[in-house]
């Protein structure tokens, strides 16, 4: 766990995803790695340009369905045919046919909610509070027009002065220091 | 279809393909924000909310005086009795969810097709959609008479031992009903979370600052963030869509696995469901073609969403006349003396004007107009036509439950049925309930999805300016 004082990076802004995609990838290109970008909508080159491919949450949603899905069939067997078994002329006790629309049921419900929890789990939320919503910009424009990328202070190649420098040469509309 | 029906000069229509607009043009990513958010974000209710919302509040009252008189009467106070034990209750309910249908297949369906127009109007379809589970879900409980014993549906470890009957289709509504709404919820509130964050980050007030921040859970917009959520987004549609259509076929197996003739068929599952997205098509126009001219938003639900529907409808439309077309036929085709009667009495009994208005609503009328393109981007007579196809839904499951029931098998059991006070004082309490939690959501939450109108913009493309960027675009 990190200090929590100090610089938690540089904040650069861009007006355009367009400007903003092509800074991530040249910061990557520049061997940056802990950094992230910030857009009003999902922008899936900003993604890739950080080096962002594949998450968890499929995984996550296959668990879950399939938790799911074993889950109720093993119980409706269990209440069918031992916990309270009816004779409901002469059929069988273990009518596995009948079983499967509340067992298709559970495997939606219980991969739904992994997909939706897990993803918000995944992302660290809820948080409330971030570093990046003390920058002055942020909030004006992360979630509605604007483009950023920051360069967090836990990568190696992270100096205040030169950061900044190299940050202003990827021509962004400007560059803020973000605290904790 | 021809482009000759409209001027080459409108700018609502794309020149190159002579479709309308999904979006008007010129706008922009702040644009779109301030209109939609300004919405919400401000002090001044508009005055004209406080008067549908009275209304409406009225009616949710009306609801609760029904309710009320109901628990304390039983159900003996609607027109339920033999031989239609199944009234207004399971005609609402399945008229209810039915409307639900849409606004998942716009959210879901339409979006693993990767139809932009659906991001304008999929929030206040999946609000839709919600409301319409709360109002469907609320039947069967009143219904079942001991409304204080209806957890005894669910398969908890009670006491006494007794665990629910998993072979009946009135239970797997249980599971089907109570996994719809649930998904529904999440899907809902998923899509929200980004656009919380952006009235967290607008909203004037202090309050509203708290409220949506805890709601917006601290949203970001971390391209790491938004990776996960188009994954989970497209998950959960790629789930919603088989539930969609599982959840209408539950319920129509709760008449297709019963032996009443008119209902123990197997054509029900895909009539019910093609009729569930023709009716919710019909909520959905009904809802956005005021929402659009109260609030001004013709910019952003343009004539191409409006077409784009009533396109819907006409395919739907079409496979529910089929429907008909083939109970008909099994009637005579099946050379059961029991269909036969039952759909000649269906048409032609004392209750055969529901038939016949049935047919005028649902076919008649829409199936013959929507072809025209013209029409279809008519505003006022796309509104008109869909409260006609609402209606006519909505006696389509009439005539399926009452005109099944009330002359069966045995002529000495026969009866009829007409519906009390109270049954029409639930029903027109549910659209007022209905109403009230839609004027809430569109007072206090999102109504169109500010990040995914975002994303369809043509600001959003990305264009690359030096072509040697792929290369270090991967590793």
């Amino acid at each position: 766990m990190p200090a929590r004082e100090g610089t938690y990076g540089l904040l650069a802004e861009f007006e355009t995803p367009s400007d903003l995609v092509r800074a991530a990838q040249q910061a990557r290109r520049d061997g940056w790695r802990r950094m992230d970008c910030y857009t009003p909508y999902p922008v899936e080159e900003a993604a890739e340009a950080i080096g962002f491919h594949r998450n968890k949450v499929p995984l996550v949603t296959l668990i879950g369905g399939l938790m799911g899905l074993v889950a109720m069939f093993t119980f409706e067997s269990w209440v069918s045919v031992l916990a309270y078994p009816l004779n409901i002329a002469g059929r069988p006790l273990y009518s596995w046919p009948a079983f499967i629309v509340p067992a298709y049921e559970w495997t939606i419900l219980w991969a739904g909610l992994s997909a939706g929890f897990g993803m918000v789990a995944l992302n660290g939320l809820p948080a409330l509070y971030h570093p990046l919503f003390n920058a002055p910009n942020f909030r004006n424009g992360a979630t509605t027009d604007k483009f950023f990328l920051c360069l967090e202070a836990l990568d190696p190649k992270f100096d205040l002065v030169e950061t900044r420098a190299y940050l202003t040469t990827l021509a962004p509309t400007s560059v803020v220091e973000v605290e904790y | 279809m021809a482009t000759s029906e409209i001027k080459p000069k409108d700018v609502k229509v794309d020149p190159e393909t002579g479709e309308f607009r999904v979006i008007a043009p010129g706008q922009t990513f702040k644009s779109v924000t301030e209109k939609i958010a300004g919405i919400v974000l401000t002090p001044d209710t508009p005055l004209g909310w406080f008067a549908i919302f009275s209304v409406a509040g009225a009616g949710a009252t009306v609801l609760l005086v029904a309710v009320t008189w109901l628990f304390l009467k039983g159900v003996g106070i609607w027109a339920i009795t033999q031989p239609v034990a199944w009234g207004f209750a399971i005609i609402n309910f399945v008229w209810w969810i039915g409307i639900g249908h849409a606004g998942t297949l716009i959210s879901a369906i339409l979006l693993l097709f990767k139809q932009s127009w659906r991001n304008s109007i999929s929030r206040f379809a999946e609000a839709m959609t919600i409301f319409a589970v709360v109002c469907a879900g609320m039947f069967p409980l009143i219904h079942i008479g001991r409304p204080w014993l209806g957890y005894w549906m669910l398969p908890l470890p009670v006491t006494m031992n007794v665990w629910p009957q998993f072979r009946s289709p009135l239970e797997w509504d249980v599971f089907a009903v109570s996994t719809y709404a649930t998904i529904s919820v999440v899907f809902w509130y998923i899509g929200m979370i980004p656009d919380f964050g952006t009235f967290r980050d607008r909203s004037q007030s202090k309050f509203g600052q708290y409220c949506y921040g805890i709601i917006s859970l601290g949203w970001r917009g971390s391209a790491r963030h938004w990776m996960r959520y188009e994954t989970a987004s497209l998950l959960l549609a790629g789930l919603a869509t088989p539930l969609v259509l599982s959840v209408h076929t539950v319920i129509s197996f709760d008449f297709a696995v019963a032996v009443m003739p008119g209902w123990h068929t197997t054509i029900f599952p895909p009539y019910f469901v093609a009729g569930a997205i023709y009716s919710g098509f019909a909520m959905v126009l009904t809802l956005a073609i005021p929402l659009r001219k109260y609030y001004h938003l013709e910019a952003l639900v343009t004539e191409r969403h409006i077409d784009n529907m009533g396109k819907v409808m006409l395919a739907t439309g079409f496979i529910v006349a089929y429907g008909y077309g083939m109970e008909v036929f099994m009637a005579w085709y099946s050379a059961s003396h029991w269909e036969a009667f039952m759909m000649w009495n269906r048409m032609f009994g004392p209750m055969g004007w529901a038939y016949w208005v049935l047919v005028t609503c649902n076919l008649a009328i829409p199936l013959t107009t929507l072809w025209s393109r013209k029409l279809r981007t008519n505003i006022a007579f796309m509104f008109v036509l869909s409260i006609i196809v609402n209606t006519g839904m909505w006696f389509e499951r009439f005539v399926i439950i009452v005109t099944s029931l009330y002359r069966d098998f045995l002529p000495s059991s026969w009866g009829t049925y007409r519906a009390t006070k109270w049954d029409y004082m639930t029903f027109i309490g549910t659209l007022g309930l209905f109403t009230t939690l839609f004027l809430l959501f569109v007072r206090f939450l999102p109504m169109i999805p500010m990040n995914e109108l975002r994303m369809i913009l043509p600001q959003a493309k990305i264009t690359p300016k030096q072509p040697k960027a792929a290369a270090g675009g991967g590793d």
